[in-house]
């Protein structure tokens, strides 16, 4: 069901004085759907995310959010979106009630439906017991439910989340996807950038990589996902003689005679593995090590930029997918 | 609602903010209402009994002995407290923009003046709760006014507006500092001003250079305005030149404040 686009973007770029960060960035967001705008740390995710947001202008380019030019018509924009930035936006001295109250009363509620959506959004995001307490006193995954609930207040039809589980516990990281789930599924419309590729898979309709200012690749999880060389199961051995009757009987292992090693392609599932290891004990050749590595953030990029993430590929050689 | 009523109303939403701010921070307050007041304690029973008796004939009648001194510089005490008070905005104002929730702010629809005012008001209240303090103090220790209704309600627009100048002037300066740090030391050359001004001393006892600088700077006149408005002094041309200053200082520095909001950057 199309609704057509809720955010469109194009050529967008940015300097800060000597440093490019934006090199003509083009997006387009379906309405009701989640875009992840995926990238390392120094991508530029923020830096889009604060020119869609009004925070900042681009240099050149145009970008609109439901129609809104956000250089022509900020107000408007700012009207229509919520945006939960990567760095705690809430007023540490006041309490999570009067965050949201504050909130409320600037998104110009009637006082009674502004206090009836805070009490709901308290319950909704189980922070009731912790509403008159100050917000300095929250735990990271408070203080980040606070500043969700925040941008909640007046119901916007549009949703920046700057990298929303950045230093959470997995505990908190779990709960902040359902909460984002249940968003999505509300049928608004969500911008999220992230590090994890296991976020925007988990999250995304559609997920966008970001590199070096540019988008590099557009696409379905699964269509991204089809473009990496996919996990594998890496199995070590004492000796060459090992490695040797292992790389015999295994035909689409690819050998590393220098750290004797065998890369075997795979998901590394329970059945697949056990059948690999029934194969070798069969043989009576011994495994002195087994380590299974599935595809992340790295992989993508590796794959659609030809490039490591942090440009030091060395530092984790093993990792390099079998070419 | 009109676009006016939306700025009056997101401004009182911001003063209440404010407002909650400083009450849960009171030792801010405490502190910068606290200066004035030991600097009256001091200025009097320390310095007090020496400066009446050296400058002896420098000051006007009624401003001899400790207790004439006290009438002598309670004005200047409370232009003092304003500086003071003013510093407070400062700092206040740049732990605002180091928090993340002035970003939030800029991407809602509210009123672009409302974040400024709401934090103008604040300082104001603050101020004037500062100067009824203070006044109170120095009453309580035999400061005798002998201003009628209408010297009180021009003391108190005089002070006032000289405020709201500061005011300004403090908000721009915690704009324009990069950390908290220097939002609280930039401003501290207002609390200096006034003792190269006629609150301590008449100016007549300065050197050359100084009392030149002393007879121009923006403190003096108001000074002299509050003094001789409370206490029956002569004022002169220096009630013009008061208001003249406090209108010069508090449209640059509202200008110089707006143009620095916005053109701030996010939170790196």
């Amino acid at each position: 069901m199309m609704r057509g686009s809720a955010i469109t973007a194009s050529g967008l770029c940015k300097r800060f004085g000597e440093t490019t960060v934006l090199e003509g960035v083009d997006l387009e967001v379906e309405a009701g759907t989640v875009l992840a705008l995926l990238g390392p740390n120094g991508a530029g995710k923020t830096t889009v995310v604060r020119i869609l947001s009004t925070l900042i202008p681009a240099d050149r380019g145009t970008a609109s959010v439901e129609g809104h030019d956000v250089a022509a018509d900020p107000g408007g924009v700012r009207k229509l979106i919520g945006v939960t930035g990567q760095f705690s936006a809430v007023d540490a001295l006041l309490t999570g009630e009067e965050n949201l109250n504050l909130i409320a009363d600037l998104r110009h509620l009637p006082k009674a439906a502004g206090r009836a959506r805070v009490a709901e959004l308290l319950t909704r995001f189980e922070l009731t017991d912790a509403a008159r307490r100050p917000a300095s006193t929250y735990s990271g995954g408070m203080r980040r439910r606070l500043d969700l609930a925040m941008t909640l207040v007046g119901s916007p039809a549009v949703i920046f989340l700057d990298e929303p589980t950045t230093g959470l516990d997995p505990r908190s990281r779990r709960t902040m996807w359902e909460n984002i789930r249940g968003l999505a599924a509300s049928g608004v419309t969500i911008f999220l950038t992230t590090q994890y590729l296991d976020e925007a898979d988990q999250l995304a309709n559609r997920i966008a990589v970001l590199d070096r200012g540019r988008i590099v690749a557009e696409g379905t999880p699964e269509q991204l996902k089809r473009r990496i060389p996919g996990g594998h199961v890496r199995l070590q051995f004492a000796s060459e003689a090992a490695l040797a009757c292992a790389a015999g009987l295994i035909e689409d292992g690819s050998r590393g005679d220098q750290d004797l090693t065998l890369q075997v392609p795979g998901e590394g599932d329970v059945a697949s593995l056990r059948h690999l290891l029934d194969q070798l004990d069969d043989a009576g050749v011994e495994v002195e090590q087994i380590s299974i590595h599935t595809p992340d953030l790295d992989d993508v990029f590796f794959a659609v930029t030809g490039h490591a993430v942090a440009g030091d590929w060395s530092a984790s050689g093993d990792e390099v997918p079998a070419s | 609602m009109t676009a006016l009523a939306y700025a009056v109303s997101d401004s009182a939403t911001l003063l209440r903010r404010n407002l909650r701010r400083l009450r849960r921070y009171p030792s801010l307050t405490l502190m910068l209402i606290g200066l004035p007041v030991v600097f009256l304690l001091l200025f009097v029973y320390v310095f007090g009994g020496q400066l009446s008796h050296g400058l002896g004939g420098g000051l006007a009648d009624g401003h001899a002995g400790r207790a004439g001194y006290l009438n002598y510089v309670v004005p200047g005490i409370l232009v003092i407290t304003i500086a003071a008070a003013v510093q407070g905005t400062a700092i206040v104002v740049a732990m605002d923009m180091s928090g993340g929730i002035i970003d939030r702010l800029r991407t809602m629809a509210i009123s672009r003046s409302a974040v400024l005012s709401g934090h103008v008001i604040a300082s104001l209240i603050q101020t004037l709760v500062g100067l009824a303090v203070v006044l109170g103090v120095a009453l309580a220790l035999g400061f005798r006014p002998t201003a009628g209704p209408l010297g009180w309600l021009a003391t108190i627009g005089v002070l006032t507006l000289f405020a709201l100048a500061l005011i300004w002037l403090a908000i721009a300066l915690g704009l324009a500092a990069k950390s908290i740090e220097t939002a609280s030391n930039t401003p501290m050359f207002l609390t200096l001003l006034p003792f190269l001004g006629s609150g301590f001393v008449p100016t007549t006892t300065m050197p050359e250079g100084l009392r030149q600088f002393a007879a121009y700077q923006p403190f003096t006149p108001v000074n002299e305005t509050v003094r001789g408005l409370l206490t029956g002094t002569p004022i002169g041309s220096s009630a013009i030149t008061a208001v003249a200053w406090s209108l010069a200082i508090a449209v640059a520095a509202w200008a110089w404040a707006r143009w620095l909001y916005a053109r701030r950057q996010p939170n790196a």
